[in-house]
Order: C-alpha cells, then sequence, then structure tokens
C-alpha cells in the first residue's frame, strides 16, 4: 500500500492515478476484513473503489489527463505533512493495544450493546442494531449530510446549464 | 461504448444480479454485515454501470432525473417520518418500541424503514452526482 501512495504522489498521468486509487481502496478494504470490520469494508470496496473511481473518471472527462509540472518546489508543504503525520503517529503511541479487552472503549456502553442489543431490538447484527436503533440520530444527521452534499451539488452545477440554455 | 457486444451482453447479465444483491444486503443487513448505506451505493453503481456501457441518456430515460431529485427527499422524509409517527404514538423522537404492540417487533419495523430511507437518499444523491458530472462536459459540447 505504501508503494501504491509513492507511485500515485510520483505518477504525473491523471488516469494512471485514478486506476491507482481504486487499487489502493481494495487493499483498503482487505485490511479491513481482516479487523473483522466487514460493514466497513463493504462500504469501503462500494465507495472508494467503485463510485469514487467512476466519479474521477468523470472529472477526469472533463479536464485534461496529465497533471502539469508545479512552477516552484514547494518543501514547506512537505515539512508540514511530515509535522502533522508524525504528530498523528506521536498520538497512537498512548492508544491502548488494539483489541485490548481493559480498553475504555469495550467497558464503556459495548457490553450492553452486544449483551442485551439482540434481545432488546431483535436483530442479530449489532452494527445494524447501533447505527439504526441505539444511535438512530447520528444516523439521520448522516443522512442529511448526504442529503446536503446532493443538493449542494445540484445546486452548484445546475445553474450553470440553466444559463447555456438562456443564451 | 455501445458498440461492444460483449460489454453489452455481461452488463445485461450482471445488472439485475447487482440489483439484486443490493436488496439482499439491504434487507439482510439485519443478520449479516451490511445496511442500507452499502445497498444504496450498490444500487447506483448498477445504475452507473448502466449509464456507462449503454450510454448517459438511455440511463436518463430509465431512471429520469426528476425522479432521482425527488427520492433524494423522500429519503429523509422518510427517516424522520419514522421519528415522528414514533412521536405520534407516545415515544420519544425515533422511538421504534411504539411502532408495532411488542416492542422487539416494532424495533424490527423501526430499523427496516430507517435503512430504507437511508438506502433511498443515498443511491439518488449518487446517481444525481454521476448525472450532474456527466452530464456537464456533454452539455458544454453540445
Amino acid at each position: 500500500m505504501a508503494l501504491l501512495v509513492l507511485a500515485m504522489v510520483v505518477q504525473r498521468n491523471l488516469f494512471s492515478v485514478v486506476v491507482l486509487f481504486g487499487i489502493y481502496s481494495f487493499l483498503m478494504a482487505t485490511v479491513l476484513v481482516a479487523l473483522d470490520a466487514v460493514d466497513v469494508a463493504m462500504t469501503e470496496a462500494a465507495v472508494g473503489a467503485g463510485i469514487s473511481t467512476v466519479l474521477f473518471l468523470a472529472a477526469l472527462y472533463l479536464t485534461r489527463g496529465d497533471e502539469t509540472r508545479p512552477l516552484h518546489r514547494t518543501w514547506s508543504a512537505l515539512l508540514v505533512s511530515i509535522g502533522v503525520g508524525g504528530a498523528l503517529v506521536y498520538g497512537t503511541l498512548g492508544l491502548p493495544a488494539f483489541s485490548d479487552p481493559a480498553a475504555p472503549i469495550h467497558t464503556h456502553v459495548v457490553p450492553r450493546y452486544i449483551n442485551d442489543g439482540p434481545k432488546e431490538t431483535g436483530v442479530p447484527n449489532v452494527v445494524t442494531a447501533v447505527l439504526a436503533s441505539y444511535r438512530g440520530f447520528d444516523t439521520l444527521g448522516e443522512t442529511t449530510v448526504v442529503f446536503t452534499a446532493g443538493i449542494g451539488v445540484i445546486a452548484l452545477l445546475r445553474r450553470r446549464r440553466r444559463k447555456e440554455g438562456d443564451r | 461504448m455501445r458498440d461492444f457486444f460483449v460489454l453489452r451482453v455481461i452488463a445485461k447479465l450482471l445488472i439485475p444480479f447487482m440489483l439484486l444483491f443490493a436488496l439482499y444486503v439491504e434487507f439482510h443487513g439485519d443478520f449479516g454485515p451490511g445496511g442500507g448505506f452499502q445497498a444504496g451505493v450498490m444500487v447506483a453503481a448498477a445504475i452507473i454501470f448502466y449509464a456507462l456501457i449503454f450510454g448517459l441518456p438511455a440511463a436518463r430515460m430509465l431512471v429520469p432525473d426528476a425522479l432521482v431529485e425527488s427520492l433524494i427527499a423522500l429519503g429523509v422524509l422518510l427517516y424522520a417520518g419514522v421519528g415522528v409517527a414514533g412521536m405520534l404514538l407516545g415515544g420519544n423522537f425515533l422511538d421504534y418500541f411504539v411502532l408495532m404492540s411488542d416492542p422487539v417487533a416494532g424495533q424490527h419495523r423501526g430499523i427496516f424503514l430507517v435503512e430504507l430511507g437511508v438506502l433511498i437518499t443515498v443511491s439518488s444523491v449518487m446517481l444525481k452526482i454521476f448525472y450532474v458530472f456527466a452530464g456537464r462536459g456533454r452539455d458544454a459540447i453540445e
């Protein structure tokens, strides 16, 4: 995956960048399956590798296929990325070990979801139960965000087309 | 891409199964992995696939813009409507227990309807974004 990212950075042809991005998403989906997050892996494979690749290709159709060479190299951008990345890696050192049963996240509400969730909601898949029932408000918010995104795209791109029709 | 015989046949073979699998992911999401979001993306992907092979005008004829735009709002309305229905039946907003006499069955129905709302909104938003993006270059050329 690291190799893929490097190839994406070096590559100047945007079409191959889009293809590499799709491959990266599929690899990410396999990583998520390995972490037992099947629902997230499904989303990653469908959205990351499927829809966004098509949207990138559609956007590519509107622009030129090659990235132009930058006028001057900005070393400060590289410094900022390395700095932020380093800070994030430093932050992960303070997290509890992966799948540690005593971690705070596993002792708060998770036991209740896992033990009582199937009885209370009649839904064996805990992810669905939490998403749609216990955290119904959050999912309503998410749906509204998707709705807003759609409305935003319509509002931005529709106006232009109507102008062209007027001409 | 309308001239590629193999692609056309394969697309016609695959698209019904893609839609069927999306419905399976949607309605089996209670028991296996999946849910409204994943299924919505799959529905959108199936129609985008159709648009890629048979051309955008054909897809626009199949699923018209007006329908997609109204479905965007319908999904959110369905989701919020389930919440309001819970309030009218004497519970809190998004309380599914009151939707049916048996609380567990009420939960089941509430989750089902809510996931359906997510499916409708997500699939139509994805489709609309694709339509707008793909239609843009075409309109400029014409």
